[in-house]
This record gives C-alpha cells, structure tokens and sequence, in this order.
C-alpha cells in the first residue's frame, strides 16, 4: 500500500517533468531570449531612476537579456556603450540621448548592423531619419505650454516670473522654454525677467534662485522650473529671503517626482507638469516590434498631465518614483 | 641696464597673492558698475543678507576642497576625487543623521572621506601610481559608491542640526564661514608655524632631494591625501546639508575642476613647490564671484562659461613671470624707441 502511493507520487513527478519538457521546449525554441542594450545617460534625478527601474523591471518582466549602462550625464561615455551594444551584437538598442546633436556616426554604425534602435524620452537631431526606429517621449514644448497656461491662469495672465532652465543643449531644456515662452506670448503681462541654467540640479536651483532674489527682490512673482529638483532648491532659497514659496512667489515646474508631490501638499510647489517616466512598457513594444521589422511612426508621443495642490493630495500615495 | 621700469617691476614679480586679489577687485568694481544690487547688504532674520553673503556662503564648498587640494599640490600632485568624496560623505552623513547622534554621523562621513583620502595616499605614495590615475579611480568609483549607498535617489532628511550646519548663521554671518575660517586658521598654523609645510614643498620641490635629507616624502604625501579628504567631506556635509538633501549623483560634480582652477588662481603653480592657501581661497572667491555675476548679468546659460574661461586666463597669463616679462618687454621697447 505503501509502496504504491510512492510509485504514483512518482509517476505523477514525472508526468509533471515531462510536462513541462514538452510544454518548454517549444517556446524556447520559439523565441530565444532577446538582448537588449539601453544605454541610459545618468542618474542625476528621481525622474531618471524611474525610467530605469521601469525598463528593468520590464526587460526582466519579459525575459529579456537587458545590458544596461550608465553614462554619468556623459555623451561620449553613451556613444561607448553603444559601440560595445553593437559588437557584441544585440537584438536591440535603447538610448537615452543626452544631448540632442553629434550621434549620426554611430547610428550609422548600429545601422549597418542591422541592429535596430529605439529612442526613448529624448530626441536627436540626424539628416536621415531611418537611423532610428522611433522615439518614445513626452512632448517637452507642450509640458512647456501647459506650464504657462496653468501658471496665467493662477496668476490671472499677470507676473514676472524667473526661469530655471535645465542643462544648456538638452532637448527638454530647448524645448520646456520653447514651450512656456509660446504659452505665455498671449499673455502680455506676462514676462520672463531672468532665465538662468541650473543644470537641472537642486543646489543649481538654490544658487541661481538665490542670486536673482538679491537682484530683483519682490519684483518676483513666478519662478518657472524645466524640472522639480531645481524647483525645490528655488522653493529653500525664497524661503530663507524671507517669502512664502506657492504664496508670494507661484512655483511651477515639470516632471512630478514624489519630492514635489510632497512640497505642494505642504503648500510651498504650486504646480507640476506630469512627465511620465515609466516608459519601459511602451519601449520593450517598440522594440519587439522593430526587430519584427513592422513600420513604427517615428515619434510615439506619451500622455502628459498638469498636478496642482487640489489634486496633489489625492494621487501622492500612488506614487511610484 | 638703465631700466625705465625698474622701480615697477619688483610690484609685479614673486608677489603670489598680487594678482589674484586683483582680478577679484577688478571683478568686484565691474559688478559695482554694471549690478547696483550686488554691494547691497541689510539685516535680515538677524543676519546679513545680499549677494557678497551669498559668495561666501556658496564660494565655501570651493574654499574648502581648494585648502586641501593646495596642499596636494604643493607635493607635486592633485587629487580629483574630492567631488565623489563629497558625494561619498554626503550621502553617509544624510542616510545615519536620522538614526543615530548628528556628532556620530558627522564622525563617521568625515571618517569615511579621510580614509578613501588615505588610500588615495597609500596608492601614490607607496604604490607609486601617478596621482592623477590613483584618484581618478575614486573620482569614478566614489560616486558608483556614494549612489549603491543610496540606491540612486535623493535622499532628504530633517535634521535641525545638520541643516545648520549649511544654512544657519553665526556672528551674522553663515555658518560655513566660521567652518571655512576654522580649517584655514588650522591649516596655516599646521604648515606655516610647523616643519610640515617645509616638508610639503621640499618634496613638491624635488622628492628624491627631499628623501635623502630624511623626510619621509611617502607619508607626507599620504597624510596631505588624507587632508584633502577630510576637506572634502567636510565640503560634502555642507553642500548636502545646504539643499536638505544627498543628491550622491551631482553634489560636487565638477568641483574638483574648481578647486584646481582656484588653487592655481591663487598663484600655486601645479608643478609643486610653494604654495599659498590664502590665494587659493581668494581664487574660489573669484571663481564664486564670476559665477554670480554670470547670473546677475543675464548672460545665456550656453555663453557663460567662455567669459569665465577668459577672466581665468587672463589671471593666469598675468601670473606667468615669462609673460609679463615680454609684456613689459614690448612696453619698454616702445618708451625707449619713443
């Protein structure tokens, strides 16, 4: 009796094995995992770490072979990881461009390998276009607009207001001032005073803030941020000249990280513009589609959306980054 | 032989600290002229408040990575981890403030960047790696640390003590200056009413020279790697502590750049030998000082490095002996052809 029941528990162990034989083999055989390079520019913000976690969490979701690199915010450490991407020969890559310029020769590279390549929050600026399969991004120049819309409409259409632009030469940086100088051109009463870089750093922020509040001291109403570090270092320096930040001086910026969820619960951030970064979903589609061949549209355009103190309190807590 | 100029000359050579204090001066007229808001001071909250407070207060990361980085120099080398070992410290102080005593975790963070200092030393020192590979590997590997310490994010804190540390005020003043005033009172007794800075720049000078009078040129360059160190995290706590927060992955980016251009400034030449700290931190001053006046000026953020490329140089060229002598050469030629 005994012996028996351990005869069918074994029977059935290998039923089970060779199951999941049977079951595995022809998947594996079906897609061999993919590898994927994503030559990601940095860590200098929560928005960034986002991105990453997202494409991580989402190469491991769908079983792909990710080689990621870090170029600590440095073009030419990207271009290097994507030369070792395509000599090692990969399924795909994924970049992060730093910088808007300089990235035809080494497309050009991936190209003749056939190694197809998919942008992802940022663009480039290349003679041809079939260099790359698609950019996945959020519209810089109308997070931009909606900042300047949001920002007359609190203001009824009337301030003087300080820009903290990003790192000179990034896209986001170009584009967020195209944007919110577009934005508020209807808006006569509305003028930028000063437009300083604080290279999307939050001590950038502070520093800049602290010397424009030396000079034009209450002529300030509206400081402008291209991203929520700087606009929270801006937010410390008005606070230790003495004035209320989200009160004597309106506080607009984009990205909504958590850190700027928190300050417009405590009153002091007026206004972000959502950009989203958990983009790997979106990427890893681009990518198997591209190495598929299908035809992709050369920019895959991401949902943006403008957070403000009455709708800070209800999404804080389903913050991801 | 019959020199027009010779009564001029000796003002314009071997005085270290000539040149740099007049660039600053020069710097500070222009803004006189060009920004009335910028010799403006009030009472504000208790304390001074205006833009020259804020040169002190923001120049104070640069004074202090330039005092350690001037000793480094003095002995023929130059340290470039000091930005990652701001980072390094940052990080470690923000993460433990909350946990543990602020005077433990100041410890510990200070602690921490003396030892990556000192390994600096040991590599160079010992090993015989060139000082510019032996620190690079911290430059780069002390942010990768600084960012596994806090998993890439940015860490904030609350901590009323540690956020005094870089945005309280004390005699009026911020407190950052009492702390730069502090470490470079202590330097300079250090070295000049001690044998040490002898040693520092007889072995800038000529180390074998140095080794055969019995200085032992492998520990003193240890010990100013370690200082250097300690300078840095020090410079790390008030950065972090300035923005309430370890931002591992930018605070201090760039900075040992700064403080090599600040403690050249300041008339130390980068081949070792003498060296002076008070120039060094009148050339972070200048360097603060370009910075803020970038920004008073409105100039576009893409442009602003070349004007403060240029004013950099011209200090430089003026410090340079040989220059100045054909300066003065082709001035001299055309008085005595007139």
């Amino acid at each position: 009796m005994k012996k028996s029941f351990i005869t069918s528990l074994r029977s059935v162990g290998m039923a089970a094995l060779s199951y999941a034989l049977v079951a595995g083999s022809p998947l594996a055989a079906m897609a061999k995992p993919l590898t994927v390079g994503f030559a990601q520019v940095g860590a200098e913000s929560a928005w960034r770490t986002a991105e990453t976690e997202s494409i991580k969490a989402e190469g491991t979701k769908r079983k792909v072979n990710l080689k990621f690199s870090d170029a600590q915010g440095k073009q030419e450490n990207q271009i290097k990881a994507v030369k070792s991407f395509i000599a090692q020969g990969v399924d795909a890559i994924i970049i992060a461009p730093v910088v808007e310029t300089g990235w035809e020769p080494v497309l050009r590279e991936a190209k003749r390998a056939k190694i197809p390549v998919v942008l992802v929050d940022r663009g480039i600026k290349v003679s041809d276009d079939s260099l790359y399969s698609t950019l996945i991004a959020s519209d810089f120049v109308s997070e931009g607009k909606m900042a300047a819309e949001w920002l007359a409409k609190k203001v009824n259409e009337k301030a003087s207001i300080v820009e903290l632009q990003g790192t000179p030469g990034a896209a986001p940086a170009i584009d967020r001032k195209k944007g919110f100088e577009a934005g508020i051109s209807k808006y006569p009463a509305m003028k930028i005073i000063a437009s300083q870089s604080g290279d999307f750093r939050r001590s950038g922020g502070k520093e800049v803030m602290e010397a424009l509040l030396k000079k034009y001291g209450n002529e300030v109403t509206a400081v402008y941020a291209h991203n929520d570090d700087m606009a929270l270092g801006a937010i410390q320096a008005i606070e230790e000249a003495g004035k209320k930040p989200g009160t004597d001086v309106v506080v607009v910026s984009v990205d909504g990280v958590k850190g700027a969820f928190e300050a417009m619960v405590s009153g002091k951030l007026n206004c972000t513009v959502e950009c989203n970064p958990l983009l790997g979903p979106m990427a890893f589609d681009a990518v198997e589609q591209a190495i598929k061949g299908e035809k992709l549209p050369k920019k895959t355009v991401v949902q943006d959306k403008a957070y403000d103190q009455s709708t800070a309190k209800d999404v804080i807590a389903s913050r991801q980054y | 032989m019959n020199d027009p100029l010779a009564k001029i000359k000796p003002w314009f050579q071997g005085v270290s600290l000539f040149w740099p204090v007049l660039g600053l001066g020069l710097l500070l007229i222009f803004n006189a002229v060009f920004s009335p808001s910028f010799f403006h001071l009030e009472i504000r909250d208790g304390h001074l408040y205006g833009t020259l407070v804020d040169i002190l207060n923001q120049g104070s990361k640069v004074m202090l990575l330039a005092i350690g980085m001037t000793l480094v120099i003095a002995t023929g080398g130059v340290d470039l981890s000091v930005g990652s070992l701001m980072a390094i410290a940052g990080a470690v102080a923000a993460m433990l403030v909350m946990k543990i005593s602020f005077a433990m975790a100041v410890a510990i963070s200070l602690g921490l960047a003396t030892v990556a200092g000192t390994c600096n030393g040991l590599l160079i020192g010992y090993a015989g790696i060139q000082p510019i590979i032996a620190t690079l590997i911290l430059m780069v590997a002390g942010r990768g640390l600084a960012m596994l310490l806090t998993g890439g994010q940015i860490i904030t804190f609350e901590h009323p003590s540690f956020v005094f540390l870089g945005n309280g005020h004390f005699l009026g003043l911020p407190f950052t200056v009492t702390i730069v005033a502090i470490v470079l009172c202590f330097t300079l007794v250090a070295t000049r009413k001690t044998a040490i800075g002898l040693f520092l720049e007889s072995v800038g000078d000529n180390e074998k020279a140095a080794r055969y009078c019995g200085i032992n040129a492998a520990l003193v360059k240890v010990m100013v790697y370690a200082y250097s160190g300690l300078c840095a995290g020090i410079a790390g706590l008030i950065a972090t502590s300035n923005i309430k927060a370890a931002d591992s992955s930018r605070v201090g980016e760039f900075m040992e750049l700064d403080a090599i251009f600040a403690v050249v400034v300041g008339g130390t030449p980068l081949t070792g030998g003498r060296f002076s700290l008070v120039g060094s931190v009148i050339g972070a001053l200048l360097i603060q000082t370009l910075t803020i006046t970038m920004y008073n000026l409105g100039v576009a953020p893409a442009v602003s490095p070349v004007p403060k490329a240029i004013v950099i140089v011209a200090v430089c060229l003026m410090q340079s002996a040989r220059f100045r002598a054909q300066i003065l050469g082709w001035f001299g030629k055309r008085r005595i052809a007139a």
